[in-house]
């Protein structure tokens, strides 16, 4: 089976035969990773550019290590800046990829949609690595390899995804996959942090934390950006833990079997506290481990590659 | 030089004409009106079967981005566009660079549209000074150089202090004060409308409160102060909502809205197309509906294009960093015709007398209108000779139009204007937009 797209700029949208799809080659691609020589000759003469507008570490080298895993040539770009306020534009840059001839483009953007004006004007293959607060598809996908990981399937799950759903691309795609697969979710956070509207994606809200976990199966737990707590969102990051913070008393509370998980990097001790985060429930580094055989899931198939027999090229 | 009009419906809703027959122009005035006229001399004949004589439509609300941005639009190629687009007056709005908030930059605007052409400029004074919304502008000097109306557009005047002033002051010269209904502490830097869609799209949205609770409160100011009101490019059906109460207490509270609202929804956002990106933003399908029901019934006078234009390079970037407008003028009649009028929403001499005489009535412009004796101020249009739209032929030197490609029907084949007669090129073929005949 081949995956019938161009890009890969979201979730939304995405079939869930899609979506098996990618998570079936990230596991054959898992197994890659535990050999000795964890690499594979599948897209020797490809470029892959990551484009990052945006600071981020974790995904990048995510990125990064996925593009060498598959003998890709990739360059890693990060830009201080939006685009528009340092002169050269989003234009400029697609053309100047274009002249370069590369394959693949994996772009962080603080813009929503700026992966998708990219896409729209390059021959190469587009991955949105996040964009505003847009989507993040391969960390969702990521997510979710890690829970069927661990469930087998999604039937019957209950997902609670705690946080910033509001500035949050990580909830969007997690919602958006989630609910593709047939999983259900309840999201969870102070009014200020929840769109208006937003059970229109068919999730269910909860503004009480202690009875959002009752009964989870995975709590989703997002980063809180410390500037949202200037009186406007939040009163106090102190008043945000009390009341939303992933602590030991909650944990201990959670249902036996549910996972823990974190899109990175960690605030300790304001939406998780680090015994939590670092607890047997804790799934974050198998995240972590997991989102570089997703992503090299994604670009190969996004490279026309084929999945026979579980047989990874 | 004399025209000879024939068999056109001759439409001039203020003056209850909807008739078909004939119009003989004649230096510059309209000679005759109805029937079958045979004229004495050589008229230029022109065969209109199925086309549309209307008062040449007034705009009031353009921005021509001159003086600061030339590269965006000059005067002249914003009067060009006008014309093109079968309009015979348009106000500008003051916020270019400087604004026009002085006589000199007013004067400005009147001589540069003077050698620009035949199409009137009503220019606008800002109702703050350098539109910083700390102090009155001088407004009585900006009337007396020719300002129509004031206006901060593009921002609110957020004191409410100060827009009772202004308020009160404007009634001395009884010109509207026209507010850009919009507080922007509530759209705490949003790009699109708030709702399905900017969560679906990730971005910030702009809620309908914005609009809706400036608009309240200007309309308790302009009780308070007694003055004019006129709300522009509403967008909200609350908004409308709170125009029709105004109305129905006797205010001086008139609105207008710009065809993009009322042909579009936050919808068409799907694919981040900055060439849709306005402020105030689409709104949704419930919204636009009832800004279609209140042009019909009139809580909604008039319809101005909010003319915006910008340069492509600036539309071509991230939605984010994109600014906030879309170019109407070549595009209006069209629109309207293929959204609103052939969907049946409304009747052809309602969206005329939203083109012609309600805006004029706004704005204390004499409207020549179809009357034998007046100037010619003419529009003639094929309401149903279709055409595509070409971004690259417009008049206009900016191209951010959100009907790129868009079969819409509608034709502008002349405009009258005094002893001048203006044909645009044609939409579907090559040509030039040219003042065809001078006068004697
Ligand atoms: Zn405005």
């Amino acid at each position: 089976m081949k995956l019938a797209r161009k890009d890969l700029l979201g979730l939304e949208g995405a079939a869930r035969e899609e979506i098996e799809l990618i998570l079936n080659t990230a596991g054959a691609f898992k197994e890659v990773l535990q050999r000795k020589i964890p690499k594979v000759p599948t897209l020797r003469g490809k470029t892959a550019v990551n484009l990052f507008f945006e600071a981020s570490t974790r995904t990048r080298v995510s990125f990064e290590l996925a593009e060498k895993r598959l003998s890709a040539d990739s360059v890693s770009i990060a830009k201080a800046m939006s685009s528009a306020e340092k002169g050269e534009t989003l234009l400029d840059t697609v053309r100047n990829l274009q002249a370069m001839k590369i394959d693949f483009l994996i772009v962080r953007h603080s813009a929503a949609g700026a992966p998708h004006f990219l896409a729209s004007r390059l021959e190469a293959a587009v991955i949105n690595a996040g964009d505003g607060a847009h989507e993040h598809p391969t960390q969702g996908l990521l997510d979710l390899f890690t829970v069927r990981e661990r469930f087998g399937s999604f039937e019957g799950l209950r997902v609670v995804i705690v946080g910033d759903v509001l500035h949050s691309r990580v909830a969007r795609s997690n919602v958006f996959g989630l609910r593709t697969v047939g999983a259900r979710v309840t999201l969870c956070a102070p009014r200020t942090f929840l769109p208006k509207g937003i059970e229109a994606l068919g999730v269910e809200v909860e503004t009480d934390v202690d009875r959002a976990i009752e009964g989870a199966d995975v709590v989703m737990v997002l980063r809180i950006q410390k500037e949202r707590q200037d009186g406007c969102f939040l009163p106090t990051l102190r008043e945000y833990a009390a009341l939303f913070g992933i602590n030991r008393k909650r944990a201990d509370r959670l249902k036996p079997g549910c996972l823990i998980m974190h899109p990175g990097p960690i605030n300790r001790g304001v939406e998780i506290e680090p015994e939590v985060a670092d607890g047997p429930r804790s799934v974050i580094l198998d995240q972590v481990t997991n989102g570089v055989a997703v992503r090299m899931a994604v670009i190969y198939l996004l490279s026309g590659g084929e999945v026979e027999h579980g047989v990874v090229g | 030089m004399a025209w000879l009009v024939k068999g056109a419906r001759l439409l001039d809703p203020a003056r209850g004409i909807d008739r078909t027959g004939d119009l003989l122009v004649d230096g510059g005035k309209i000679v005759r009106v109805g029937g079958e006229i045979r004229a004495d001399g050589e008229p230029a004949t022109i065969e209109a079967k199925g086309c549309v004589l209307a008062p040449a439509f007034v705009d009031m609300h353009v921005h021509l981005r001159e003086p600061g941005r030339e590269d965006a639009e000059t005067i002249e190629s914003g009067t060009r566009a006008a014309a093109a687009g079968g309009f015979g007056a348009i106000a500008c709005m003051p916020n270019t660079d400087p604004p026009l908030d002085s006589q000199g930059a007013i004067r400005f605007v009147l001589e540069r549209a003077e050698e620009a052409g035949p199409v009137q400029v009503l220019p606008i004074g800002c109702i703050t000074a350098g539109r910083r919304g700390e102090r009155l502008a001088e407004i009585g000097d900006l009337v007396r150089a020719g300002a129509a109306a004031i206006s901060d557009d593009g921002s609110w005047v957020e004191s409410p202090l100060l827009m009772r002033r202004a308020l009160e002051y404007a009634r001395m010269f009884d010109i509207p004060v026209v507010t850009h209904a919009e507080d922007k502490r509530l759209s705490a830097g949003g790009v699109m409308h708030e709702g399905e869609m900017s969560l679906h799209l990730g971005l910030r949205g702009i809620p309908a409160e914005s609009e809706v609770v400036a608009i309240e409160r200007d309309v308790r100011l302009a009780e308070l102060a007694e003055g004019r009101l006129h709300v522009a490019h509403v967008s909200t059906a609350e908004g409308v909502a709170v125009v029709r109460r105004a109305k129905e207490r006797g205010l001086a509270v008139t609105a207008e809205t710009a065809p993009h609202y009322l042909a579009l929804t936050d919808r068409c956002l799907a694919g981040y197309d900055t060439n849709r990106k306005v402020n105030p933003p689409l709104r949704t399908a419930a919204d636009r509906d009832a800004l279609r029901g209140a042009v019909a019934d009139g809580v909604i006078d008039a319809i101005a294009t909010d003319h915006a234009p910008h340069p492509l390079h600036e539309k071509e970037v991230e939605f984010d960093a994109a600014p906030f407008g879309v170019v109407g003028l070549e595009t209006a009649l069209a629109v309207l015709l293929t959204y609103l009028v052939r969907a049946g929403h409304l009747p052809l001499p309602r969206l005329v007398e939203c083109l012609t005489s309600a805006p004029a009535k706004i704005l204390g412009l004499d409207l020549p209108g179809l009357a034998e004796g007046a100037d010619a101020s003419l529009v003639l249009f094929d309401p149903e000779g279709s055409w595509v739209v070409d971004p690259s032929r417009f008049e206009s030197l900016s191209r951010n139009t959100p009907f790129a490609g868009e079969r819409l029907f509608g034709e502008i084949k002349a405009l009258f204007l005094g002893p001048k007669r203006i044909v645009p090129r044609p939409k579907s073929g090559g040509g030039f937009l040219f003042p065809d005949e001078e006068a004697r």
